[in-house]
């Protein structure tokens, strides 16, 4: 097996486009979606004679996620242009940071490893960019549309040491990165709308060796999965080629994700000399200590801290929180439930279940849900004091997802509330012996496994408001 | 009015006679109008111009009289003609930096340096000619010929702001806005006989100046003047938002140096009153009234080379005994890392020059050609067609200076001597000098053609280019003749201290009396 021989090392660049309501070096709004090259200025279209002038805010979340990945915040970082020429590019450069980034060496744990030990995957370093326009190859024949929407909106670039050694432990990366990014509320981290996005560096080295081998470097994954594909064939391409006595050349490559192959990049991106130099038009960054100090402060919960916190107050299992705590939304929508209506265990049932049920059903996304986590607290409440039964409750939540009304409400309106009355009961156990006689006359002749059809039926004739212990009372009472 | 009384105006003169309605904004434009046709400003005589629209600029001048019926609406150029270098992104008329990249472009925005011109009641007459995106020293480098000197026809009138400079000494505009990177303002202001200013950089926002080097790059003013330079330059100056480089040091009333006394705190109740209301303050006092006690003179040895041509030379003594007579102390001094100033600094602009042009690549305005061979071969057709040979020879050096291999060897270290020519001045005005005084240029205007060799024409700049690498402030005032054409000289101070540099400027000015300037 080429895995006992030959180990796999790889190093991850993400690039996080920052929830800003505005561009990184001018007001254009970043509205993903607006008609082509709505959202530019002289600014972003670098027409002669203008400047870049700083978005506060991106870095106010570039700082944000720094701190989140427990990177160190430099006091003074220094922008630099990258300079390469390309349609999408409108000044010839891009905005970048080079040999002063605004953060360095930071840490994500990943998991477990087979001896119990933490998996640390290291952050070199994260930077502030701005992002490139879109060339659009296919709208017209024969020609390349440019849609300069996207330049200048600003990114993070995230580079992570070659500290990866699997392609499960890529994606197990990339799933915590992108985890944390929502946390910190500092992107939409999606790449299908490609406000985060990977390229992989990758090489392969003889088990034992420590000097590291020629890397290659992959782009063009639109998933993890992709990530994680791609790595795999590369790993076995450059494997293949030192096993035949070839060598690995330095180079960029495209994933091909239909054809599960990698091809070569068209654009020889490796023999670019970008001329970094320090951006002229910008002033140093100075971040002063105690900015950070109060940013590092108010820095929100993170998925492990969140994780812990939820198992020991609401008394959930591990493997509960784990799912509860994917995504900081509906982590937070459990936490107000299980907050109020005291009970973790119906909470976790409830959420996990019909929430997310219904959510997948209606393509809500849960910050928008109609049933707000008070009114579930209300119905789980109206469930323990047997005021609805559990069959009952099934339906005043979907009424509740359906109406937006509170469930006591929804429950008095359609006459949902659980009935202990003993004669009700008796009148619709009596019916239904009437109706279904081949079921009553067998179970009355002590065919005691038919009770569970029965209560059925009273449950479904009541509508489901007859409380079913009382049902099971009142028919063995019957069959006794 | 007529041409002939025109040329005589100062920028503070037409202001008042505008405000007080003896003469219309539309008369003043008809003026600077009149008085360039009369002095041959075509492209087949001065080439001072590259674009002008009179109906365009005679419509401002009527909005401009219905502002002035608003009296709490008024500036303090009301009704100046000023002319812009056309490297200033301007409303209306193009902006094409002297390159056929360029030709036609029309900006849709201005820059900051126009508007507040056009807030104070200035009136653009025209955008003139320079070197291609500013790179030169004789306004030969222009795609649209070269401007010649309204003192000399046969002669250059410097450069880049070539046409700045010579619209004001032909007396077509009292107050042109020129940039500087190294040299551009204060060397034609010396050719032609007009007073220069580069500001400190960070004092005037730079949005709108298409860039040429960032870091150096500064729009300067060119007054007939010194008293027309301080009003265009307190005009102009100040923070901007849309300028991360700009300064928000307060901007004091230039034109109160004159007074011959120490700067005025900025915040200073009275003198914030005068600015507020944006009205001109009093002419300034009578020559006599200038005194230079307790100044300290800088005379660098560095800028009085044994080589330097000695009617210069004498010019500039002549200038340090009148400042002396006023009362001010000379100096011997000594700055000693001035002489690396030309080498660092064409390292230093070819590198960001290289960056700034990569944007002129016939994609989204500006010239295209296209052979129709892909993507590369248009950049290299349009580039090679729409780029002088300056400008092509700079973007080259510039991005081999900055080429992987290169950059600790060139740029590192160009920008290590950059800080320590800045030393060089921050030290000498430490040590209580309060102005440096030295000649702007080794020789007086050349004939054109006269120089081909560019490492000859670089030197033109040899003493102006150490305030652009430093920072610091400079200025070029007239201070007399040899053989008809005008000499130069050059009154530097500390970063931000124009005030004192407007003072000294003010008194030799008036000591030299008026033969200095025809």
């Amino acid at each position: 097996m080429s895995r006992d021989r030959y180990e796999m090392v790889v190093g991850l660049e993400v690039h996080v486009q920052l929830k800003t309501r505005t561009k990184a070096f001018c007001a254009c709004s970043t509205d993903f979606g607006a008609p082509p090259n709505v959202n530019t200025c002289p600014t972003c279209l670098a027409l002669p004679g203008a400047l870049p002038v700083l978005n506060e805010r991106a870095v106010e979340l570039a700082t944000r996620a720094a701190l989140g990945l427990g990177c160190k915040v430099n006091p003074l970082s220094v922008f630099a242009r990258k300079n390469y020429f390309y349609p999408d590019l409108p000044k010839g450069y891009q905005i970048s940071q080079f040999d002063q980034p605004l953060a360095t060496g930071g840490t994500v744990a990943i998991g477990r490893s087979d001896t119990g030990a933490d998996v640390l995957i290291g952050i070199t370093r994260l930077h502030m960019e701005e992002d490139a326009g879109k060339s659009i190859h296919d709208r017209y024949p024969g020609a390349t549309a440019i849609d300069l929407n996207r330049a200048g909106v600003p990114l993070i670039e995230i580079v992570s040491e070659p500290d990866i050694r699997t392609s499960a432990d890529a994606g197990a990366y990339l799933r915590t990165l992108k985890q944390i990014l929502q946390y910190l509320d500092v992107s939409d981290v999606s790449m299908e709308e490609g406000s985060l996005r990977v390229d992989a560096n990758i090489s392969v080295r003889p088990r034992g060796q420590s000097k590291l081998g020629t890397k290659t470097e992959v782009k063009n994954m639109n998933s993890f999965s992709a990530v994680e594909r791609a790595l795999e064939v590369e790993y076995e391409r450059q494997v293949a080629l030192l096993d035949a006595g070839g060598k690995v050349e330095q180079q960029t490559l495209l994933w091909d994700g239909a054809r599960e192959t990698v091809r070569t990049s068209r654009t020889k991106e490796g023999s670019h000399d970008y001329r970094y130099f320090p951006e002229p038009d910008l002033l140093p960054l100075v971040l002063d200590e105690k900015w950070v100090g109060d940013a590092r402060k108010h820095l929100p919960e993170l998925p492990d801290a969140r994780k812990a916190r939820l198992t020991q107050e609401f008394g959930i299992t591990t493997v509960e929180v784990e799912q509860l705590t994917a995504t900081p939304a509906v982590a937070e929508y459990f936490e107000a439930v299980a907050r109020a209506s005291g009970d973790g265990k119906a909470a976790y049932n409830w959420v996990m279940g019909e929430v997310l049920a219904a959510l997948n059903a209606t393509g809500v996304e849960i910050s928008h849900f109609r049933v707000r986590p008070a009114d579930l607290a209300q119905l789980l409440s109206l469930v323990r004091d047997g005021t609805v039964s559990h069959t009952a409750a099934q339906r005043v939540f979907a009424l509740m997802v359906e109406t937006g009304k509170p469930p006591a409400q929804v429950a008095a309106d359609e006459g949902l509330s659980q009935v202990g009355d003993e004669d009700a009961i008796a009148t619709w156990v009596d019916e239904v012996l009437q109706e279904h006689p081949e079921e009553a006359n067998r179970y009355l002749a002590g065919e005691k496994k038919l009770q569970g059809v029965l209560v059925g039926f009273v449950m479904k004739k009541s509508k489901g408001r007859a409380d079913p212990k009382r049902v099971n009372q009142l028919l063995s009472g019957r069959g006794g | 009015m007529s041409g002939e009384n025109f040329t005589k105006l100062g920028a503070a003169e037409i202001a008042s006679s505008v405000r007080a309605g003896d003469v219309s904004p539309s008369e003043m434009v008809r003026a600077s109008f009149e008085r360039a046709r009369e002095i041959g400003a075509g492209p087949d005589a001065l080439n001072i111009y590259l674009h002008t629209d009179e109906q365009a600029s005679t419509e401002e001048a009527a909005v401009l009289k219905e502002r002035l019926g608003n009296a709490s609406d008024t500036g303090i150029l009301a009704g100046v003609p000023v002319a812009i270098k056309d490297n200033i992104a301007s409303l209306g008329l193009p902006t094409t930096c002297g390159s056929k990249i360029l030709a036609g472009y029309v900006s849709p925005f201005e820059a900051t340096a126009i508007s507040r011109l056009r807030a104070n009641g200035a009136l653009i007459v025209g955008k003139t000619n320079m070197d291609e995106f500013a790179m030169g020293s004789s306004t030969e480098n222009s795609a649209f010929g070269p401007t010649r000197n309204p003192h000399d026809v046969r002669c250059v009138p410097g450069g880049s702001s070539g046409g700045s400079a010579a619209a004001v000494a032909a007396g077509i505009t009292p107050l042109a806005l020129g940039s500087e990177t190294g040299g551009s303002v204060r060397q034609p202001a010396a050719f032609c006989g007009v007073v220069g200013v580069k500001p400190t950089y960070g004092r005037v926002s730079r949005y709108g100046l298409v860039a040429f080097a960032s870091s150096l790059d500064q729009i300067g003013v060119l007054g007939r003047t010194v008293d027309d330079a301080a009003l265009g330059l307190e005009t102009i100056a100040g923070f901007d938002k849309m300028d991360s480089t700009s300064s928000d040091e307060p901007v004091p009333i230039y034109r109160l140096s004159a007074l011959g006394v120490p700067a005025p705190d900025a915040r200073n109740p009275s003198t914030e009153a005068i600015r507020v209301g944006r009205t001109p303050v009093p002419l300034p006092p009578p020559p006599g009234a200038t005194t230079l006690e307790g100044v300290v003179i800088g005379k660098p040895k560095e800028y009085f080379p044994e080589s330097l041509d000695a009617s210069i030379r004498d010019l500039c003594e002549r200038s340090l005994d009148r400042m002396r007579s006023m009362g001010a102390t000379v100096r011997d001094i000594s700055l000693p890392r001035s002489p690396l100033a030309i080498p660092v600094y064409y390292i230093l602009a070819p590198a960001e020059a290289s960056s700034n042009l990569a944007r002129f690549d016939g994609v989204r305005y500006g010239l295209r050609v296209d052979p129709g061979k892909g993507l590369k071969a248009m950049y290299a057709a349009t580039r090679s067609q729409g780029f002088g040979p300056e400008v092509t020879r700079r973007v080259l050096l510039g991005t081999y200076v900055l080429s992987a291999g290169y950059y600790d060897a060139y740029y590192k270290k160009a920008q290590a001597v950059r800080t320590l020519i800045t030393d060089d001045f921050r030290s000498v005005f430490a040590s209580g000098v309060n102005a440096i005084f030295t000649p702007t240029t080794p020789t007086t205007a050349f004939p054109v053609g006269a120089i081909s060799d560019p490492y000859e024409m670089y030197l033109n700049d040899i003493f102006t280019v150490t305030a652009n690498l430093a920072g610091v402030p400079a200025m070029s005032i007239p201070i007399g003749r040899v053989r008809r054409l005008p000499v130069g000289g050059q009154i530097i101070t500390a970063h931000f201290d124009e005030y004192t540099m407007f003072r000294v400027a003010y008194a030799l000015e008036a000591a030299l009396g008026p033969e200095a300037h025809q």
